[in-house]
């Protein structure tokens, strides 16, 4: 098996991901991100359950996938709110928390 | 367990039922009814009363439901079956690897006594109801008396020692809570306080007694009973498994004694039960006739194997039990004599019956003794409801025999026929109860090798007849005297009888202080006549004068030793017993069990002898009965009737008999020697030492102590408080503050930047993983 594949793929969806985080403005855009992340670690958990031949990764990855679920729904929850009350959902503009 | 020789048998399963299945009920009713009577007892009719007196006729019934359905059970098992008592257990706390269980143990001793104890209380109840009409504390006696009845029958039924001693300690906290009842009374309050107090003195026994069991069967009884050291069963299997230590047996034995000699009154400890006699009559028929003190005559009986194995019961000649119940029989008996109080004398042949329940329990008649708490608890109640009977109608509340009682036979003819069948019962005297039972301890006493205590018996047989007789004449035969003559300064009997009198009900008295003596009412006497009848009878349910057939008690209530294993068949109802029968071969070493033990086998009571009846040796003691009577009727007539110059001030003219005399009226100088030497040389000497100690010592220690607190404090509030602890909290307010000041541009609001400050901590940390890591 390649594995290296494997985790050179996690590799780059993890950087792919980050980079969405912390460059868009889009806060879409951003939780998109954020999956790309999290499914990177899914790719790496599963690569090495594989590797090692025990059920572990396989779920955590289960796991993984179901708090995704959740934290879309509570993230586009957020985005809805932001957007009725901003009329808007660029990030840039949301800083009342500046300190 | 499972090893079957060729000899073992399949036996039909016991029968049962649910009496006997939920026995456990019996004092749960009662303990749910004080609960209902403390909380909303004020607000109900009848004050709370018909809750106490419901709930005890309720335990009656299901007693009685257990008793019928035991009985079915033993006639269900061949003769020399063992009849498996009904036990269950459930876990009640755990800690630290100990196990303390709550559950029932239901065997024939347990419903005897359970059946006992919830009818003397229910007809103690129903008395009360007229007895203690108008009291001020009436909830709370009613309160009171249900828990306490509901104590003795936990402690009955428990399946181990810690459920033993829990309904043992609810009963101490309850008489003491009865017998000062009329606290107000100084010497009331002074009695509850030593009942409490001497009997605590004997608890202490219990509990290291109880300990000591545990410590010593515990790996015994787990590893081959599974059951724990606390239980029951276990201890009495484990001390005829001839696994014991003697030792240890032995001392566990005679702490477990000491208790039974401070609740049952036994000599040195009986000094608290004729001065109980200060609580309302009722209290007096229940806690010290038939329930409370019979507790320790029980704990005796339940516990006997240990007993039986630790003081070598089937040696002979004599042990611990048998000298202690030989003493109190005759001291106490000696003490009846010179009392005025009826009461008193009712209290010291409470105690003098209950030496030969010792007795006989340390002479190896286990069933007679038993027996005789069963027959003892009808005519002494009896009697006790009887002489509240007589002061509550006809003396004014006075319970002296010389100067207010006498002649009463003729106004209260329903008391005096329920009070003479209780006394001839009480004597022993034939076709009554007390024949077949005391007689067959004294029978048994003497055929299991305790000669001289068999004459003693004799003895206290005598001086129980004369006694009585001297009681009875004063109370119902020759003149009437004082308030029983109808004539009595009602204000005087008052001020010379207080100790016993029923100071909160002065109004209602007046009511009828003026009519002249008269017989009791219904509730009273109803009692009365039902526990008459009883003392009449029940000894015809062993009746060993008239054979076999008549043995009924034998039959029901003897566990029957042989070996069994037990093997629960699973699924159905009941269970059966597999019994691995004694091998009968020439020769086999005879244990305790009767029969060469298996090794297998588990053997739960010892095999006890018993005496054949012969009339002719029952006639010696109805002579001796007969004598007594009759010399203490003669005697009596002359000196209280006839005055006769020969007997009057007898004691004043011959020294021996007038020290004699000084002697008993001062009950052997017993207590004062407890006051005065013990309470004297032991605590005084300890209070002053720690009155020293508290002046001297501790005080000059904390004065210096305080001192130099204070000049400590004053340099450190100048030094560390200003200074070191106010410095450094101003300091740091400022250094957070500029550090504050210094981060304020990282907090920009931007959730980008968040985000990527949030990933280079990352990556910095897994940076220094990994470098870590390689």
């Amino acid at each position: 098996m390649f594995v290296n594949q494997f985790l050179f793929l996690a590799a780059v969806l993890f950087c792919i991901g980050v980079y969405g985080v912390v460059a868009r403005k889009n806060a879409v855009l951003m939780l998109m991100s954020i999956e790309l992340i999290l499914n990177s670690v899914n790719i790496n958990l599963l690569t090495f359950a594989l590797r090692n031949g025990s059920p572990d990764g396989h779920t955590f990855a289960l796991y993984i996938i179901a708090v995704a679920a959740a934290e879309v729904g509570v993230g586009l929850g957020l985005v809805l709110l932001v957007y009725r009350n901003k009329k808007t959902i660029s990030l840039d503009d949301l800083s009342e928390m500046r300190g | 367990m499972n090893i079957f020789s060729g000899e073992t048998e399949v036996l039909a399963p016991l029968a049962t039922g649910w009496f006997l299945e939920n026995a456990w009920l019996i004092p749960v009713i009662p303990a749910i009814a004080f609960a209902l009577i403390i909380l909303i007892g004020k607000r109900l009719p009848m004050k709370g009363s018909e809750l106490g007196v419901l709930s005890m006729f309720g335990s009656l019934v299901l007693s009685a439901g257990a008793g019928y359905q035991w009985i079915q059970r033993t006639n269900s098992a061949t003769e020399e079956q063992f009849v498996a008592p009904v036990i269950k257990s459930w876990n009640w706390w755990q800690s630290g690897g100990f196990e303390f269980g709550i559950g029932q143990h239901i065997d024939g001793l347990s419903v005897l006594v359970l059946f006992v104890v919830a009818f003397i209380s229910t007809l103690v109840q129903v008395y009360s109801l007229e007895y203690l009409r108008g009291d001020r504390r009436y909830t709370h006696f009613f309160a009171a008396l249900t828990l306490f009845s509901g104590g003795m029958l936990a402690m009955v039924l428990a399946d181990n020692t810690i459920l033993f001693l829990l309904g043992w300690e609810i009963m101490g906290l309850c008489s003491f809570m009865l017998i000062g009842h009329w606290w107000e009374e100084d010497a009331n309050s002074r009695a509850a306080l030593k009942a409490f107090f001497t009997v605590r003195t004997g608890d202490m026994g219990l509990l290291v007694g109880i300990s000591m069991l545990y410590f010593a069967a515990n790996d015994w009884t787990q590893e081959n009973l599974g059951l724990s050291g606390f239980s029951i069963r276990g201890i009495s299997a484990w001390a005829l498994s001839g696994e014991p230590n003697s030792t240890v047996i032995m001392i566990a034995a005679i702490a477990l004694f000491i208790a039974c000699i401070g609740k049952s009154g036994q000599f040195p400890l009986h000094t608290w039960l004729p001065d109980a006699m200060a609580g309302p009559t009722p209290v007096s028929s229940l806690l010290h006739s038939s329930t409370m003190v019979v507790a320790g005559v029980f704990l005796v009986a339940r516990l006997y194997p240990v007993f039986y194995v630790g003081l070598d019961i089937p040696g002979g000649g004599g042990n611990l039990i048998v000298i202690i119940g030989g003493i109190t029989i005759v001291i106490s008996a000696a003490l009846a004599f010179v009392q005025n109080d009826i009461k008193r004398v009712l209290a010291y042949s409470t105690v003098s019956q209950l030496g030969y329940m010792m007795l006989g329990l340390g002479a190896g008649a286990w069933l007679p003794a038993v027996f005789h708490i069963f027959t003892h608890a009808f005519f002494k109640a009896c009697l006790f409801l009887g002489a509240g009977s007589i002061s509550h109608s006809a003396s004014h509340h006075s319970f002296d025999m010389k100067k207010d009682m006498g002649g009463l036979r003729k106004v209260m003819p329903i008391t005096f026929v329920t009070w003479i069948v209780s006394t001839l019962a009480l004597c022993g005297v034939f076709p009554f109860s007390g024949f077949f039972s005391k007689d067959e301890i004294i029978d048994n006493v003497g055929y299991n090798g305790y000669n001289t205590f068999m004459i003693i018996g004799l003895v206290g047989a005598f001086m129980t007849a004369a006694y009585m007789t001297r009681a009875t004449y004063l109370t119902f035969f020759g003149e009437p005297r004082g308030a029983s003559a109808g004539h009595a300064d009602h204000g005087d009997a008052h001020a010379s009888h207080d100790a016993h009198d029923n100071h909160d009900s002065h109004d209602n008295h007046d009511a009828h202080s003026a009519s002249t003596p008269h017989e009791s009412g219904l509730l009273i006497t109803v009692p009365l006549m039902i526990l008459a009848v009883l003392a009449m009878s029940s000894g015809f349910l062993n009746a060993t004068p008239f054979g076999e057939s008549w043995e009924r008690m034998k039959l029901w209530v003897e566990p029957r030793p042989a070996e069994v294993i037990e093997e629960t068949h699973s699924g159905g109802p009941g269970e059966s017993l597999i019994i691995n029968l004694p091998s009968s071969e020439e020769g086999a070493a005879k244990t305790v069990c009767g029969s060469a033990q298996p090794e297998s086998g588990v053997c739960y009571a010892p095999k006890l002898k018993h005496a054949p009846f012969k009339w002719s040796k029952a006639m010696i003691s109805m002579v001796i009965v007969f004598l007594g009577i009759a010399i203490s009727w003669i005697l009596s007539m002359l000196l209280f009737t006839k005055r006769d110059p020969r007997l009057v001030g007898l004691t004043q003219r011959v020294k021996v008999l007038g020290f004699g005399h000084k002697l008993l009226v001062n009950k052997y100088y017993l207590d004062d020697f407890y006051e005065k030497v013990i309470v004297r040389t032991v605590a005084y000497p300890i209070s002053r030492a720690a009155y020293w100690f508290n002046q001297n010592i501790l005080d000059g220690i904390l004065h210096s102590f305080a001192n130099n607190t204070r000049k400590i404090s004053e340099w450190v509030y100048k030094n560390v408080d200003q200074r070191v602890v106010d410095g450094t909290v101003n300091n740091s307010a400022t250094f957070t503050k500029s550090v504050g000041t210094a981060a304020q541009p990282s907090q920009s609001g931007k959730v980008s930047q968040y985000g990527a400050l949030l990933f280079s901590a990352a990556a910095v940390a897994a940076l220094v993983l990994v470098i870590i890591n390689t």
